[in-house]
């Protein structure tokens, strides 16, 4: 099935794709005002690390929307692993604007009960499984676009954050694929857990800085991304 | 091969309106002694009756705080994860719970993971809806100038049956990125303050360069700072909720018993419940 439904996942994970997500740094916009990212090298050194905390924990949120798992305790659990309220409201409003587009593309029941359920926004990786789901991916297929939204994100952000090369950017996406890859398959795994045993069993990795980050981020008067 | 051991508090209401501690057992390097309270609370100092964690040993540590009942917990010195003789992870397991109008501080000292230690913790909290809860977690990444240890652990806290915070951060050799620009980046020590129950205020977010207060999405606020040391923590954390300060700073634990060196035929249990002052 994964094979059959290639396509579909090169549209969803596309930076094309109107989900508002290009307005967003990841976090990076913090990380380079901090003097954490620098270069290309720093930039790879955060991306892994934010690949490793929030990106396996969206990834496998994501896993398990498009696996089946029950949206409200999916609502529920990434509540819970966004302690940062700016994290928060930024995951609902991505959310929203990524359920309008994948409406658009791949209408059906489940992505209808998903905005019904959440008018002010579903959780962004909640949306992105459903919507693999609807258009006939597999929770990995869901964890990859999730997992590559994690450092696609930073990376693109550099560029015009830091005058960063692209292609020294795109170099450094690259490299992370192997991670990527583990990553995703990780989610995957742990969403077929979450399955037998309860929303518990989905990772929770986190990063304490990032979330002190994305809460100074919000309070800055001058930002050139959302967050 | 490492030891097995299990400590246990039950906290529960007495007739005069205070607080009883129907059960309070001790177990192997986890020493409870029973201390001098404040008002109608219970209060308890951990107190570590030898060197613990070790590689390879499996902590338990069990708090009942039943309906009406207050407890303090405190300990009497930092907890210290050592390696232990083969390298197999240590793992400490915390399991709380807090019922109706019911309160609890856990306010231990930090954990350090010396080098070459591996500990996993894992810490699960009940609440029932009406309880109150202060509690502390402070990581100190490996003894002063030298690595760290591995480290990682899972908190995870229910309010009424509802998910409240799920966090699992791993540090230390064999997490990617840990000491990254996402992660640590040269920072040696992380903490967090978690409050629930009413009342949660002040309301809104408060930010300063190393340490954050925000609202959680359910009835809670948490407190995160990184440092570069536990006691530039203990300060961030302090200072960004100093309303829910401890009440002491550091001198709240009597008796100061030293922890015994390393012995695998102590028998602390027997030692281990004092009676109330």
């Amino acid at each position: 099935m994964g094979g059959v439904a290639r396509a579909a996942l090169l549209i969803l994970a596309d930076g094309r794709f109107p989900a508002g997500g290009h307005a967003h740094s990841g976090g990076a916009e913090e990380a380079v005002r901090a003097g954490r990212v620098r270069d290309a090298a720093t930039l790879h050194a955060y991306c892994a690390g934010r690949l490793a905390t929030t990106g396996l924990t969206t990834a496998a949120l994501a896993a398990a929307a498009c696996a089946g798992l029950g949206l409200a305790a999916l609502d529920e659990a990434a509540d819970a692993r966004t302690p940062s309220p700016a994290l928060r409201e930024v995951s609902r409003r991505l959310g929203r604007q990524a359920l309008r587009a994948a409406r658009a593309a791949w209408p059906g029941p489940d992505l209808d009960a998903l905005a019904a359920a959440h008018p002010r926004g579903a959780h962004q990786p909640v949306v992105v499984g459903t919507a693999a789901r609807a258009a006939g991916l597999t929770p990995v297929d869901a964890a990859h676009a999730v997992a590559y939204e994690a450092v696609s994100g930073p990376a693109s952000a550099a560029v015009r954050l830091l005058s960063l090369d692209p292609f020294d950017a795109t170099a450094v996406l690259a490299r992370l694929a192997p991670q990527l890859d583990a990553v995703a398959a990780d989610a995957a795994a742990c969403a077929v857990r979450a399955g037998r045993d309860g929303v518990d069993a989905l990772p929770a990795a986190a990063s304490p800085w990032l979330d002190i980050a994305a809460e100074r981020h919000a309070a800055r008067p001058v930002r050139l991304f959302g967050s | 091969m490492g030891l097995t051991a299990h400590a246990r508090i039950t906290a529960a209401p007495d007739a005069r309106g205070s607080t009883s501690l129907p059960l309070l057992a001790g177990d192997g390097p986890l020493a409870l002694r029973r201390v001098r309270a404040y008002g109608t609370e219970a209060r308890v100092c951990l107190v570590g009756a030898m060197s613990a964690p070790l590689g390879g040993d499996h902590l338990a540590l069990t708090a009942a705080v039943e309906p009406g009942a207050r407890l303090t917990l405190t300990s009497a010195a930092a907890t210290i994860a050592l390696p232990g003789r083969t390298g197999a992870p240590a793992s400490y397991t915390i399991r709380i719970t807090v019922g109706e109008d019911a309160e609890l501080h856990w306010l231990p000292e930090p954990l350090i993971a010396a080098a070459g230690s591996r500990l996993d913790v894992i810490t699960r909290i009940d609440l029932a809806p009406g309880a109150r809860l202060l509690y502390r977690e402070e990581q100190i990444l490996g003894r002063t100038g030298e690595p760290p240890g591995s480290l990682t652990s899972r908190l995870t806290v229910r309010h009424a049956g509802r998910l409240l915070l799920d966090q699992h951060t791993g540090f230390g050799p064999g997490h990617p990125g840990w000491d990254g620009p996402a992660q640590l980046a040269g920072r040696r020590a992380v903490g967090q303050l978690l409050s629930t129950g009413p009342p949660v205020e002040p309301e809104g977010v408060r930010v300063t360069e190393d340490a954050v207060s925000v609202p959680l999405a359910g009835a809670g606020r948490l407190t995160t700072a990184v440092a570069a040391d536990g006691l530039a923590l203990r300060r961030l954390l302090t200072d960004l909720r100093p309303d829910a300060a401890p009440r002491t700073a550091s001198a709240n634990c009597a008796p100061r018993t030293a922890p015994s060196p390393r012995s695998r035929h102590a028998a602390p249990a027997a030692a281990a419940d004092t009676p109330p002052p």
